[in-house]
């Protein structure tokens, strides 16, 4: 028994235990500093809902050895193009969330697609390419935003008459759509049951697509992409199906995120949001080439835990807001850490 | 006077081996893959596998003084340089950069005081005096401004050399199968270099397969097999039979062979014939294999390391590109598409049972069923008319712990990661593997490499079964000649990437012996 | 038919620079500007910025490709520079004192990069750039936080006045162009800053001398094979981890220069920006993950400015919008590297499959023969 623990404590590992030792002390001090901890609790939970499904759009592409998904920015990419061709056709409610989603698919397919056959030429170095993917897909979108010929007035510049604005409010569209769905209020704690349960359905479907004759198919590739290949499974075809999942998923996350937010933000936006989702996957125990659902849950609630409390704790213990910069030090703190670990090197 | 001698005494690979060697002397050393040769070598240069697994008995006596050597290092200081068979050189780098690395003449400059004397600027003119000093010593021509990355295969070689004999103390080299990569033409300019280097008084200990230069340059030959030195022939008293047949002969072992009355008949059909067939397999080039395999039969494929034995499998199952026609029963199989392989109902177990064969960071059972799953459809629940295929974890299950009882694999569960396992299991985990597809012919690739004799045992014999009991046809690769010849029918040896003969596994080990080493009959003759 | 085959081999293995020339050459007549602006334009730039590139030529002849991690030097060469203003030194024995403080550093940043690359061997660009992201924590927190309270700092000019951290933007003026004005002559009414001049041909001469020193040999070495280089008996983890240090320190001077020509210091920006601009820069100029040559360096400053002064106002002047001519020159920033990249990669592929074709040729011989 005592070894399974040991075992237990090493696979769970050493950043692992101090992030979540540090968030326990946050927690345990909270009260003291006059932070009430139901507030936090949900504070935590929300952001959970906004943020899983972007974590998760990290598993597809882990799974199939293409390595974390620094281009996470081309799935929000689709994802903008979804939210605002949705209010183009002013329609509004829980409708413009479904039209959001069902015209982002089509954006998410081609680009993960095309996405996928770059990343197959350039095995080995997916992730630095990854980067700089997706930062030139912002970039370039920055000008197709000015560019394209959307008309509908809560999204264009008032004053010129073309060209987005850079935030754009979801509000009579789809805003908070699933975080006000099955709300639940106990005293100061409030669960979005909508948003967890939105996640909910597409972690089960992760997960069960992971078990089935395809999805063991990835997983092989990922493990021993020879072995994959000895096998006659098209390596190649697999690490693609992986990579439109993982844009697709991107996608749907910062829809969701949106609709928590309240605004689309657009241009330079969805430049950095990549970290985040990689530290946050990472921080729940997966590695440059193993990852599960389990590891999208904790990660994210142990991130996301630490990202609400460090501010209200900080200010009031000692008046001064470093959580920014703590943050920053944490999550690439953390892929650094994954980076340079042996274990994880084949890739 | 400088004698130098080594003796070496009860190290468990190598057996009481004795010899000596004179200033200027060349010494030929030959064995089969596995007799002790690299080994002996390794303990010569002071490589650190030696130390790891715990230093050597016996001693090594340079100008009859004992030496240590604690690194490779130390043995280059002592005057012993080796070329090993794997060139170590920097492509970006022309001959005489590469003669000189980490030697290289250099100017005093001020700064060196300042920052150390790797601030020192090269002397390129000394580096290119002092580089073709060496080739000239060598008696090649070499062009030391040439890019290594565009030489041809032999003047890499050449480098190679020159850059050991470069070392001013050098005294003894060691060339580990030079020729193997080398044309005939230079194979031939490096058999005169060594003359000249003798000549110049730098003994030299030249391991080769190729019989005929032993004849041709050494003045003694050392033949081993099984960690002993079996012999001490004077190479100009000696012919290429002889030595064949000492670097094969066992006296022990030959009982468990085939005999002449357990050989079956061989079946008129053709399973498998392969045609024209290369492969760009690095290190086991495959360059013009044409090969018939019959129904039924449990075929070896044997030869030297480095002739393209092991690049067959590799190539027909589309793991490296290649080229030529295979047909399986009379049908043509796409090669460089492993995929069309399996469907043919091919199965392939690879020499790289951890690169190749194996999930390592997943279960027992993943590695079993995956590919009967992925080809066959195995063990999968279909719903949704067959639009959802869920893997079925109970028939998994059971099929693992078939094997794991049928072939006595050793695990705590079926669950277990693969990486966990011995050799020995793990090469077990990869013969289920291709059981559980049911092929129609089965290659095999070194089987039995790094895994102990009680293993070893069963792998053989589980083949052995598979194929008399399940009348499944084998090809079977394997270095071990004694191996293949107590499994087999018919035994086919390569040399230089093409196959040099087939004789029946009851044939005496010398016929093998002289295919392998590259005489065909009418050279033997 | 030889040559045409040669033309197109040229235009494949140079095709980013290509690629800038003939931007540069559409934007030239859109945005209208004069002659002897741009060249005072380029001029100033190529001043300004080549110190930086230079100083990742080191890291690529060590095989660890494009540093990334330059913005640690860069971060230390600002640390040097608050310090100088706080402090109130001017002009060049200002900008001296910076270097002096930046340098120390420099060399431990430089030190704790190339031990982390050395764990990390084969991906050493994302860990580099990874490592850059994560300092810009821990600098954001030394000067943000930590100045003031923790590091004495006191000067209204740089802290913030809530008492701690330094202000977003620092005006330089005591050391601004003070480099550059030192000797200054002027031809065709362009000015020309001699000294700064001088500097960059030292850094130039240094990298040649350093090149043909033993140092340098062991790191091109290294770059090629570093078990090869091991067996030889050559230092692979140390020669990294110098060539590391040395391109830091080298871009924490760069840092300095640029900064005193600008004039004003973007505290928690200029770092990261320039990491960029200096690689996509290298990069334009025709240089690769692993072959990098001080030529490209200055063909790619002047090609790469030249792409950033243009777009904005050709942007302006055709659309209407001068913002579509920013988000472009991103845009261009950030694809030519990935471009270069995956260039690379896929030429480092080709040249892997090539001995497949030689066998198969063989045997296409040996069929005729």
């Amino acid at each position: 028994m005592m070894e399974k623990v040991k075992e237990l404590l090493r696979s769970f590992g050493l950043p692992r235990l101090i992030i979540a030792g540090f968030l326990l002390l946050l927690f345990i001090i909270a009260p003291f500093v006059g932070i009430r901890v139901g507030a936090s609790v949900s504070d935590t939970l929300a952001r959970f809902g906004m943020n899983s499904i972007m974590v998760l759009a990290m598993v597809p592409m882990i799974h199939s050895g293409c390595g974390l998904n620094f281009g996470l920015p081309l799935g929000i990419i689709s994802g903008l193009l979804g939210a605002t061709l949705s209010i183009e056709t002013g329609v509004t409610g829980p409708l413009s969330f479904f039209l959001a989603i069902l015209y982002s698919t089509p954006f998410a397919i081609i680009l993960g697609w095309g996405y996928g056959k770059l990343l197959n030429r350039v095995k080995g170095s997916e992730m630095m390419i990854a980067t700089y993917v997706g930062f030139s897909s912002v970039a370039f979108m920055s000008i197709m935003w000015l560019i394209l010929p959307y008309k509908s007035p809560t999204m264009v510049w008032g004053y010129s008459g073309s060209g987005l604005r850079t935030t754009i409010s979801t509000d009579g569209f789809y805003s908070h759509v699933l975080k006000d769905f099955l709300q639940i209020n106990i005293g100061t704690l409030s669960i979005s049951l909508g948003e967890i349960l939105f996640f909910a359905i597409f972690a089960f479907i992760i997960w069960a697509f992971l078990h089935t004759k395809t999805g063991t198919a990835m997983t092989a590739v990922g493990s021993n992409p020879v072995f994959a290949r000895a096998s006659g499974i098209n390596v190649d075809k697999q690490r693609t199906l992986s990579v439109i999942m993982s844009t697709w998923l991107g996608a749907l996350g910062i829809l969701c995120y949106q609709q928590g937010y309240g605004f689309i933000q657009l241009y330079q936006g969805p430049m950095y949001m990549a970290m985040p989702a990689v530290s946050a996957i990472l921080i729940g125990g997966a590695s440059v080439n193993k990852a599960s659902i389990a590891n999208v849950i904790i990660g994210t609630i142990l991130y996301q835990g630490i990202v609400t409390m460090t501010p209200s704790v900080m200010n009031n213990l000692i008046h001064t807001d470093m959580s920014e910069v703590l943050r920053i030090i944490v999550s690439n703190g953390m892929i650094l850490y994954a980076l340079t670990r042996k274990s994880g090197a084949s890739r | 006077m400088q004698n130098v001698s080594k003796e070496y005494n009860g190290n468990p690979v190598l057996k009481d081996v004795n010899f000596t060697l004179k200033q200027g002397e060349v010494l030929g050393l030959v064995g089969e893959n596995g007799a002790g040769k690299s080994t002996l070598m390794n303990i010569l240069f002071g490589m650190d596998v030696i130390h790891q697994t715990g230093g050597y008995g016996g001693k090594v006596l340079i100008d009859g003084k004992e030496v240590k050597f604690a690194s490779p290092l130390d043995a280059l200081k002592a005057g012993i340089g080796m070329v090993h068979q794997e060139f170590s050189l920097l492509p970006g780098f022309t001959a005489a950069e590469n003669i000189l690395l980490n030697r290289e003449p250099e100017n005093k400059s001020v700064l060196s005081l300042v920052f150390g004397s790797r601030a020192n600027t090269l002397d390129r003119k000394e580096l290119q005096k002092k580089a073709i000093e060496a080739i000239t010593k060598l008696g090649v021509s070499l062009d030391p401004d040439m890019l290594v990355s565009e030489m041809p295969v032999g003047h890499k070689q050449f480098t190679e050399i020159s850059r050991e004999i470069s070392k001013s103390s050098i005294r003894l080299l060691v060339l580990d199968e030079p020729t193997a990569v080398l044309s005939e033409k230079e194979a031939e300019m490096l058999l005169k270099a060594i003359k000249n280097l003798s000549a110049q008084g730098i003994s030299v200990i030249f391991i080769t397969h190729r019989l005929q230069e032993i004849l041709d340059v050494c003045d003694k030959v050392i033949v081993m097999r099984d960690g002993r030195i079996i012999t001490e022939l004077d190479a100009e008293k000696t012919s290429i039979p002889e030595m064949a047949r000492l670097m094969v002969g066992r006296e022990v072992n030959a009982g468990h062979a085939q005999t002449k009355s357990e050989e079956r008949p061989l079946s008129e059909n053709i399973v498998l014939s392969i045609k024209n067939l290369w492969v760009d397999m690095p290190g086991e080039t495959v360059k013009n294999v044409n090969l018939d395999v019959h129904q039924g039969e449990f075929l070896g494929i044997g030869g030297l390391a480095g002739q393209g034995k092991i690049g067959i499998p590799n190539g027909i199952m589309g793991l490296y590109p290649a080229g030529g026609h295979v047909m399986l029963n009379g049908s043509e199989i796409a090669l460089n598409n492993p995929r069309a392989c399996l469907d043919a109902s091919l199965a392939f177990v690879s020499e790289d049972r951890r690169g190749v064969g194996l999930l390592l960071d997943e279960s027992l059972e993943w590695n079993i069923a995956f590919p009967a799953m992925q080809i066959q459809n195995k063990f999968l629940k279909q719903y949704l008319g067959g639009l959802i295929k869920w893997r079925d974890q109970a028939a998994i299950k059971d099929i693992t712990d078939k094997y794991i009882n049928q072939l006595q694999i050793k695990c705590t569960s079926s669950k277990q990661r693969a990486k966990e396992l011995s050799g020995g299991n793990q090469q077990k985990i990869c013969l289920a593997k291709a059981f559980a597809l049911q092929p129609k012919l089965l290659f095999v690739s070194e089987p039995t490499r790094g895994i102990d004799i009680g293993a070893k045992a069963l792998v053989l014999k589980a083949l052995r079964e598979y194929n008399r009991q399940n009348g499944v046809t084998i090809v079977m690769i394997s270095s071990e000649l004694e191996e293949l010849r107590q499994c087999c029918d018919r035994i086919a040896i390569v040399t230089d990437g093409a196959i040099s003969g087939i004789l029946p596994a009851s044939t005496p080990s010398e016929d093998f012996g002289i295919l392998m080493v590259g005489k065909t009959h009418k050279e033997a003759e | 038919m030889k040559k045409d085959f040669n033309a197109k081999e040229f235009a494949i293995n140079n095709i980013v620079p290509i690629i800038f020339i003939v931007l540069c050459i559409v934007c030239l007549p859109i945005a209208g500007y004069s002659g002897q602006y741009l060249l005072s334009q380029i001029i100033t730039r190529i001043m300004r910025n080549s110190f930086l590139v230079l100083s990742l030529l080191i890291p690529i002849m060590a095989g660890m490709g494009l540093n990334f991690g330059m913005t640690l030097g860069a971060m230390a060469g600002q640390i040097g520079i608050i310090f100088i203003t706080a402090w109130n030194v001017v002009g060049i024995p200002g900008l001296l004192l910076a270097a002096i403080i930046a340098t120390p550093i420099a060399v431990l940043l430089g030190w704790f990069c190339g031990k982390m690359l050395n764990m990390a061997k084969g991906r050493e660009m994302i860990t580099s750039y990874m490592i850059s992201f994560f300092m810009n924590g821990v600098y954001q927190l030394v000067v943000l936080y930590g100045m003031g309270p923790v590091i004495p700092i006191h000067s209204d000019q740089v802290i913030l006045p809530r008492g701690y951290g330094v202000r977003n933007t620092i005006d330089l003026i005591n050391v601004r162009q003070s480099v550059d004005t030192f000797w200054q002559i002027q031809i065709f009414g362009v000015n020309i800053p001699v000294l700064t001049i001088i500097l960059i041909a030292l850094l130039c001469i240094v990298i040649v001398w350093f090149r043909r020193t033993k140092l340098g040999q062991d790191m091109r070495a290294v770059g090629q094979d570093m078990e090869v280089a091991r067996e030889a008996g050559i230092k692979v983890e140390r020669t990294r981890i110098l060539a590391i240090v040395i391109s830091t320190v080298f871009a924490a001077y760069g840092m300095l220069l640029y900064l005193s020509n600008m004039g004003t210091l973007n505290t928690y920006n200029s770092h990261s920006q320039i990491g960029m601009f200096s690689i996509a820069a290298l990069l334009v100029g025709g240089a690769s993950v692993s072959k990098a040559s001080i030529k490209n360096v200055f063909l790619g400053i002047v090609l790469f400015h030249l792409m950033f002064i243009l777009t904005p106002q050709a942007g302006k002047n055709l659309m209407g919008q001068a913002q579509i001519g920013e988000y472009f020159r991103v845009f261009v920033s950030y694809g030519v590297i990935t471009l270069a990249l995956v260039l690379y990669e896929i030429r480092t592929r080709r040249e892997k499959a090539e001995s497949a074709k030689t066998l198969a040729n063989l045997q296409k011989e040996g069929a005729k023969a």
